[in-house]
């Protein structure tokens, strides 16, 4: 009764949004200035072409939202606009150092992926009015993913630095994993609310933690296995956690249970002890985990050294765009951008990153809780936290807090397969978001009414 | 579902501190660590990235670095290679610096230094492009050329100290080698070099001036013995001791032979002065004995031995053994047994004895040049310990002078000069030549130069080397130089 009583509409934050993200065009013109200043030390003469395409694809992704979400969370765009900038701008930067023009650069595939990206996000935006729809894809969308995830293994497959997880298509080569995470999501998503009941609620007590019923552990098993199958096979630790860490947080919070944890915790650690006496590869990421700057580690793994060296000359202000050597460092525009950013933009700026990254999550985690449908807030949940984790995964592997993955930083890591992943699922947490903020419909007790004035009319 | 949800968010919160703590730890806490380990690559561009400070002797680089066009930036150039090879060492890009002033002062060329925190302050404020110090040495060219042509082709070591001040003259280690390749900027070219130099079996890399495997003093240490008996208030130079053909030495059936055939003097009985003079074995092994071992290591000490010294390359400590039964206490006496010593720290004996008994502590850098070449700082005399009261070391001129002019270092002579010295003969094991040893200063009545020479395996001369006749010439011709 409270809401139909209620006359004040919610802030849409359409123009707070327009703000943020004009902010955050200006510090990637700044940077780009900077960049060719400290390069040539002259303004670079095409700034408008390169920031000018960045900024109309942001305004045109703004319009969109206006148009067909205008309810949606006002921070999740400007926040994308700017990683996305800034890994345009060190990847044109190192594209500079390399002695490739743009013409010849990453920069500017990056910024046509980014484009890509984009017209796929608005696509998403148009065409899914609601997604609750995708709820209807659960088990499409979960045979997918295994495909996707398999693929590399096909005659198509494409082997890059020892892992898998490529495939070539002629000239064009695409990381399926990258789509394969929204897809689990939905899947995960879609399955959990089903079953979350009988998940949930039948099971055995063991040690005051109830234990659930053999028969229910059958999807945990298999993304146990599909996990462990990647792992092994393709060489792809970083997959591996991301569908595992995904699954076991999606059945959490579906369940409610913390014995979903605890087992899923318990056969990933000895998932993982298996796979470490037989898995030579894996051994390996070990050893230069945790002997990094030993003889034989920087022999096996001399990149990961090698970044962290950079990330130490950097220090807490860092050498300024276009005044380190991020370039000694092997993958400096992919794998190791996160190095780079920290040797040239110094502790500051990887803190400034790393708190862009923080508040993406927790908007994402928000609209999660502000949705009133279960599919939804798993949803929203799934996609935040797989961003989360693989923000984590990256990270925590270039600076040692977890072994070496080949995965790519959010936005910011040069590829193809990454950004248009990473657009589409912001594209769907937008449209979550906007569900979440937008308030009911109006409950308006006098049409409730109407009909039996037509009674009284009779 | 918002509970699980909220607490996933507590969960990924403490991951995201996990990333910003390792961040914290590798660019804050760690960073100088890892800056400064072995083979990181972009430290030792940033050091090529800026020109490095010259050394200077006389105000004329012997190392210096002139611009190139690769990515370097500064090529590394070492005029007069070979002389100074020990000096300077080298800064290598795939190597680092080592070998001598590069390596030991790396701080100030490189400019990374505290010490130029201020040239560097003033320096960004008036827009100076940012330059490591230059080193003037104490070096007197003239003086090394001397040690490092009378050396010759024998494998050796020649010192040269100011005894007033500890300057150092001369530092000639051989063999010696050049450092042009090491600093090459192609990379086979280095690789080649380093790999010769280390595998070489006369290891001309070393030091042997100040580091390596240190030599036994033979009889050059007798003026340690003398020193310790003479402070100790039995003896003068005049007191007479037993000098018999062979020395009895207790709890065995061997003697001590002099290394002439025969007593040292009439009735078995030599002073003390004159046992110098003649370097006889048998007195001073008798001296050890009478003194042992911990006065001896006493009297060592107060001449430097044992003290880690940086010059500012480190020294090797020269050592005594810490513990001798009375045979042994004989053989130290003489400067055998486990006696070891670096050429520099005799020379700090004959400078204590020049300086009336004050040791001085020894430096090669005499001062600091900023990048626009002005004064940062200058090097003051600083004494380093007292080894003896002034009318020990008088008596002990008198003592060394004798030695020059009718003893054993009679060819260390300089025409119109007084010189005070003392040879050595160094037995290093039966079948095996002996090093030759000289050490001395001069002028006696007026000291400006301390020298010692080491010969090894009896140089040219071989089996046939005593210290007088093989170090006695070098001393001569370094004295000379100095004196001149």
């Amino acid at each position: 009764m409270r809401r139909a009583i209620t006359t004040i509409t919610p802030a849409r934050g359409r123009n707070v949004e327009l703000l943020l993200t004009a902010l955050a065009i200006g510090v990637v013109i700044l940077a780009y200035i900077n960049v060719s200043v400290a390069e040539s030390g002259t303004v670079p003469t095409d700034l408008l072409g390169h920031t000018g395409i960045l900024a109309a694809i942001a305004l045109t992704v703004h319009l969109v939202l206006r148009w067909r979400a205008s309810f949606a969370d006002p921070i999740i765009l400007p926040i994308v606009t700017l990683l996305n900038g800034i890994g345009l701008v060190m990847i044109h930067r190192l594209d500079l150092a390399a002695g490739r023009d743009f013409g010849s650069g990453l920069a500017l595939r990056q910024l046509i992926w980014t484009g890509l990206g984009v017209a796929i996000a608005l696509a998403v935006l148009i065409a899914l009015r609601d997604h609750r729809v995708l709820r209807r894809f659960t088990y499409t969308a979960g045979l997918a993913a295994l495909v996707f995830i398999a693929l590399p293994l096909s005659p198509l497959g494409h082997s890059v630095y020892g892992a898998k997880i490529w495939i070539k298509l002629g000239a064009f080569t695409f990381q399926p994993a990258e789509i394969a995470k929204i897809l689990l999501a939905v899947f995960f998503a879609g399955y959990l609310v089903q079953t979350r009941d009988m998940l949930a609620l039948a099971g055995h007590k063991v040690l005051g933690i109830t234990f659930p019923r053999a028969r229910d552990l059958g999807p945990l098993v298999i993304a146990w296995l599909a996990a462990a199958f990647v792992l092994v096979l393709e060489n792809d630790f970083g997959t591996t956690l991301l569908i595992f860490g995904l699954f076991v947080a999606m059945l959490y919070v579906a369940t409610e249970r913390i014995s979903w944890v605890v087992l899923g915790l318990g056969l990933a650690a000895g998932g993982a002890l298996v796979v470490y006496q037989f898995a030579s590869h894996v051994q390996t990421r070990v050893l230069c985990w945790t002997d990094t700057f030993s003889d034989q580690g920087m022999q096996q793994c001399g990149q990961l050294a090698t970044g962290i060296m950079g990330m130490a000359a950097g220090g807490i202000s860092g050498t300024g765009l276009g005044r380190g050597r991020p370039w000694l460092t092997p993958l400096p525009e992919s794998d190791f951008i996160f190095t780079s950013l920290a040797e040239e933009l110094g502790l500051i700026g990887i803190f400034a990153i790393i708190m862009l990254y923080a508040l993406l999550v927790e908007r994402g985690l928000r609209s999660a809780i502000g949705l009133r449908d279960g599919f939804g807030k798993l949803l929203a949940t799934g996609l935040t936290f797989v961003l989360a984790i693989q923000v984590f995964v990256v990270i925590g592997g270039v600076t040692r807090v977890i072994p070496l993955t080949g995965l790519t930083l959010p936005f910011i890591a040069y590829g193809g397969s990454s950004l248009l992943t990473n657009w589409t699922l912001v594209a769907i947490l937008l449209r979550i978001s906007d569900h979440a903020r937008r308030p009911e419909p109006e409950f308006d007790p006098a049409s409730m009414d109407a009909p039996t004035q037509v009674v009284k009319t009779r | 579902m918002n509970q699980p949800i909220r607490r996933l968010s507590m969960l990924v919160s403490v991951l995201f501190v996990l990333l910003l703590g390792s961040s914290t730890w590798i660019q804050v806490l760690g960073s100088q660590d890892i800056n400064d380990r072995p083979g990181n690559r972009r430290t030792q561009l940033e050091s090529y990235a800026r020109e490095r400070g010259q050394i200077l002797i006389g105000g004329r680089p012997i190392a210096s670095s002139t611009p190139t066009d690769d990515d370097l930036q500064w090529q590394r150039t070492y005029s007069n290679p070979r002389l100074y090879s020990h000096i300077t060492g080298w800064n290598s890009f795939t190597y680092g610096p080592g070998g001598g002033i590069e390596e030991a002062e790396d701080g100030l060329l490189s400019g990374r230094d505290d010490k130029l925190f201020y040239d560097r302050l003033t320096g960004t404020i008036a827009g100076r492009e940012p330059k490591g110090a230059s080193l003037e040495l104490t070096i007197n060219p003239k003086v090394q050329k001397a040690a490092d042509e009378a050396l010759g082709d024998q494998r050796g070591a020649v010192v040269a100290l100011d005894p007033r001040t500890g300057a150092i003259l001369a530092m000639v280690s051989h063999p010696d080698y050049d450092p042009t390749p090491l600093v090459s900027h192609d990379p086979s070219v280095e690789k080649k070099a380093w790999e010769s130099l280390n595998a070489d079996p006369t290891r001309p890399l070393v030091n042997r001036s100040i580091t390596g495997n240190l030599y036994p003093p033979g009889s050059v240490f007798k003026i340690v013995t003398a020193a310790a008996a003479l402070e100790d208030g039995q003896w003068s130079e005049d007191s007479s001791i037993p000098g018999p053909a062979v020395l009895d030495l207790p709890q065995t059936d061997v003697g001590l032979p002099n290394s002439h055939p025969g007593a040292c003097g009439p009735g078995d009985k030599v002073s003390l002065a004159v046992a110098l003079q003649d370097s006889c074995n048998t007195a001073f092994g008798w001296l050890g004995m009478q003194l042992g071992g911990d006065a001896m290591r006493q009297q060592a000490g107060k001449f430097g031995f044992g003290d880690d010294l940086e010059v500012p390359m480190k020294v090797s400590p020269s050592t005594l053994p810490t513990q001798m039964s009375p045979p042994q206490e004989a053989q130290v006496g003489i400067g055998q047994y486990d006696v070891r010593v670096t050429p520099l720290q005799v020379a700090m004996v004959s400078s204590a004895v020049a300086n009336d008994g004050v040791v001085m502590k020894p430096h090669l850098v005499q001062s600091v040049l900023g990048s626009d070449l002005s004064t940062i700082s200058e090097t003051k005399p600083e004494q380093l310990s007292k080894a003896m009261e002034p009318e020990t070391s008088d008596q002990l001129t008198d003592m060394m002078k004798l030695v020059v002019e009718r003893g054993t270092g009679t060819q260390a002579a300089v025409p119109g000069v007084s010189v005070a010295g003392k040879t050595g003969t160094a037995e290093q094991g039966e079948g095996m030549p002996p090093h030759a040893w000289f050490t001395g200063f001069a002028p006696a009545d007026n000291p400006q130069v301390a020298v010692a020479v080491v010969v090894e395996d009896g140089g040219r001369a071989g089996n046939e080397a005593y210290g007088g006749s093989v170090a006695g010439p070098i001393s001569a011709a370094v004295m000379k130089a100095a004196l001149q």
